[in-house]
């Protein structure tokens, strides 16, 4: 029995592992350089483009090293290892989590860095610089960003008897040229007949007893900004401190515009079409690559899809149309894709360094052509317009330069309240609730959590911004 | 207890003591950790804060928490009878000779093995409201099928009929009951002149009686804790959480909200609906069970 103590020692040892191991050794390649562990969420060439600029960040080194691994599900992950003590030196997320993970204390505040290394917000597209701060502090920088805009489809325009060199610019817009540009299957006189929605008679447009073969435009491809559609229409999802606005009248202009699609072309109509996209965005069977929606609220990355599974769409984009135009032209929803050091991180002065790297002018534009998008910066070498392949890479520019352009709100429940808000907008639309009633729901349910959230804060907020502020979380 | 005694546990103790270290470490801690977190704010970055029956009174005013609640013991309520009387039926004519039968009995069993997201996803195509073999099916007899996965008096009934589809497990173990009863039972039914149904309702079922409670109680806990299905096919529960599962809402706020104190309390309170209602089977249907045996 002389084995047992030893033996139960290391069974320990190997179920529970040893409680000093997040202090762990930091790990050195072969030539003596610090490993700095990379791991960002993009996979294929969107990987390879950021790979190109983290094998010249380690040319240009003798001292640190940027491991790069591709992670999917990596929010999940990130917070799992954040959690257990063993994060990577820099994880490469989305901006939407800078609120809910810098107020958990997953994040290292980047202030004291920036400042000792001189970089500003003066460098970057305004927008996506307020979108790095969270209470004050910068947690973040951008890796590649995006805007939002209309892509039409030129020929389908041409086809319904529409100017193809004149999009939409107003909601009302919008609305005619659905009308036109829809093409549904109906019988009359026991016939199977196809027509322009325009062309029906009253009575076959209150009948809705069709069925749609191609539309111009329907608010539920591809369906990822459902909740945020307010911003066509001026609104703002909160106050800017603890209030939820989403029973604003923008919002619920913003709902009876979608729910208004459902109402006009059936319910089922409108489910059958959507039915009919199969989900598989990514494809030559995404509806408006394969020709069955003129037109689609897309990001700048659209361009790569166009070019990959249909190269001989004509095509064009521009801002979305907006209620009035002359209120507000060029709005759009920008967001970015972010580096972040996680607290706990082994190595934070090299993460950092390899981050300050990657928004050099040189490296972030090299990464966001390969990645086929715009820099964050607010200035731009000659070469990056000129040569890049996206055909209307200053339309997003521009777009995300707007004063109009928005940003997500910045509150540590914003993941809940798009859920709600999504379900409303579905709500309204299946005719289960009225737009008012359906927000009122929404809007109460994420307020019932900000508030939760802001009443830990109150505790707790004191210590935490004076931890930060140290720059030792 | 002699010394040989003693020595005796000891060894036996050691022996099982890797499955003893595991059970405690990896079910007994957990379980503990999650009744204490579920007495706490937790989010897994920042350290849990004590806040009492918090968590518990926040459930009682939580509408979606009472909806996931509703349509899981709505999707209880009709796939654990549907599938136990599915699975028997097959398995009655299973066990008669006929052409074929270990063909056909590897056929109905094979969706049991087959991984719940694949079959999530094939479930997906054949209920698409446009594209969908069922619907298509519908149409040859002039019957417009509904949007399936997109409306919500139509998503919970859309789980239930693709939970009935993977009867295998309990069908094999139907088998298995019934290959167990004596055949001079039937023999003599037969003499006194009882009819296939009357042999079915009066010799198979009473005998199989114990594998039906087993199956029950299997198929309860079973599909109160559904998950796999409705996560994939629908997606935040569907419209208006129509199809929002328990287990779904409890993922959803452990793991997409951060909210793990919260769902640590809804575990518990799923792990106590399960008890109960096992319960009351137990209640229900104890009378009834015949063991050979006994």
């Amino acid at each position: 029995m002389k084995f047992f103590p030893s033996a139960v020692m290391c069974l320990a040892l190997l179920l529970g592992g040893s409680p000093g191991c997040s202090e762990a050794e930091r790990e050195f390649t072969e030539d003596g350089r610090v490993i700095v562990n990379y791991w960002e969420h993009w996979q294929g060439f969107e990987k390879e483009a950021m790979q190109a600029v983290v094998d010249d960040f380690n040319a240009s080194q003798d001292r640190i090293f940027v491991k790069m691994l591709a992670v999917s599900q990596i929010d999940q992950k990130f917070v799992l290892a954040t959690a257990g003590g063993r994060p990577p030196d820099v994880a490469g997320l989305w901006e939407r989590q800078i609120a809910p993970y810098a107020e958990k204390g997953a994040l290292t505040p980047l202030t004291p860095y920036l400042e000792e290394a001189g970089i500003t917000g003066e460098e970057y597209i305004p927008a996506i610089w307020r979108m790095l701060q969270y209470r004050g502090i910068v947690w973040a920088l951008p890796s590649t960003p995006a805007s939002i805009g209309l892509h039409w489809n030129k020929r389908m325009f041409r086809e319904a008897g529409l100017d193809p060199e004149k999009p939409p610019t107003s909601m009302a817009e919008l609305e005619a040229m659905n009308e036109v540009l829809t093409v549904v299957e109906l019988r009359r006189g026991g016939e199977t007949v196809r027509a322009r929605y325009s062309e029906l008679t009253d009575a076959e447009k209150q009948a809705k007893d069709f069925e749609i073969i191609e539309m111009g435009f329907t608010p539920n491809e591809p369906g990822w900004w459902t909740g945020y559609n307010g911003f066509w229409f001026g609104a703002k999802l909160w106050d800017g401190e603890g209030n939820l606005t989403a029973t604003s009248p923008e919002n619920i202009a913003a709902v009876e515009w979608y729910a208004g699609f459902y109402e006009k072309y059936g319910i089922d109509n409108m489910r059958k079409f959507g039915a009919s996209f199969t989900g598989n965005f990514a494809s030559p069977q995404n509806p408006f690559l394969d020709e069955r929606i003129a037109m689609v609220l897309q990001g700048v990355w659209m361009y790569n899809f166009i070019d990959q599974f249909a190269p001989q769409l004509e095509w064009a984009a521009t801002a979305f149309p907006v209620e009035d135009p002359a209120v507000r032209p060029n709005t759009t929803l920008v967001n970015t894709d972010i580096l972040v050091i996680p607290k706990g991180a082994k190595n934070p002065d090299e993460a950092f360094e390899f981050i300050r790297f990657v928004n050099e002018q040189r490296n972030i534009e090299k990464l966001c052509m390969g990645q086929r998008k715009f820099s964050p910066m607010r200035e731009y070498s000659d070469e990056f317009i000129d040569l890049h392949p996206h055909p209307y890479i200053q339309t997003f520019i521009d777009l995300a330069n707007s004063p109009n352009a928005r940003v997500l709100p910045k509150v540590p429940v914003a993941e809940e309240y798009n859920i709600e808000m999504v379900n409303a907008y579905s709500k309204a639309a299946g005719g289960l609730a009225t737009p008012e009633e359906a927000l009122r729901y929404a809007g109460e349910r994420a307020q019932w959590k900000l508030d939760r959230s802001n009443r830990r804060w109150e505790q707790t907020g004191e210590m935490r911004m004076r931890e930060w502020r140290q720059g030792d979380p | 207890m002699t010394r040989n005694e003693r020595r005796k546990l000891g060894m036996g103790l050691l022996f099982i003591s890797p499955w003893l270290i595991g059970f405690a470490l990896f079910g007994i801690y957990p379980i503990c950790m999650a009744v204490y977190y579920s007495f706490c704010d937790y989010d897994v970055l920042r350290s849990a804060v004590w806040v009492g029956p918090m968590n518990y009174t926040d459930m009682m005013s939580d509408d979606v928490f009472w909806k996931a609640i509703y349509n899981t013991l709505f999707y209880a309520l009709f796939s654990v009878p549907l599938g136990l009387m599915l699975a028997l039926v097959i398995a009655v004519l299973l066990n008669r000779p006929i052409a074929g039968r270990s063909f056909f009995r590897t056929f109905f069993y094979i969706p049991s093995i087959v991984p719940l997201v694949a079959v999530a996803m094939v479930w997906m195509w054949l209920f698409n409201g446009d594209l969908g073999l069922m619907n298509y099916g519908l149409s040859l007899i002039g019957i417009e099928g509904p949007q399936w996965l997109a409306d919500a008096s139509w998503t919970k009934p859309t789980l239930i009929l693709s939970s009935v589809w993977q009867v295998g497990g309990a069908m094999v173990l139907f088998l298995a009951g019934l290959q167990d009863v004596p055949k001079s039972l039937y023999e003599s039914a037969d003499l006194d002149g009882a009819n296939p149904l009357g042999q079915f309702w009066h010799i198979s079922v009473p005998m199989v009686s114990p594998v039906i409670y087993f199956n029950l109680i299997i198929g309860i806990i079973g599909s109160i804790q559904e998950f796999v299905k409705p996560f994939v096919m629908l997606p935040g529960g569907g419209e208006n959480r129509s199809a929002l599962l328990f287990a779904v809402y409890i993922y959803e706020n452990a793991f997409l909200y951060g909210n793990m104190g919260y769902a640590c309390a809804m575990a518990i309170v799923l792990f106590f609906i399960i008890m109960f209602l096992t319960w009351l089977a137990t209640r229900a249907m104890g009378r009834h069970v015949y063991y050979a045996g006994e």
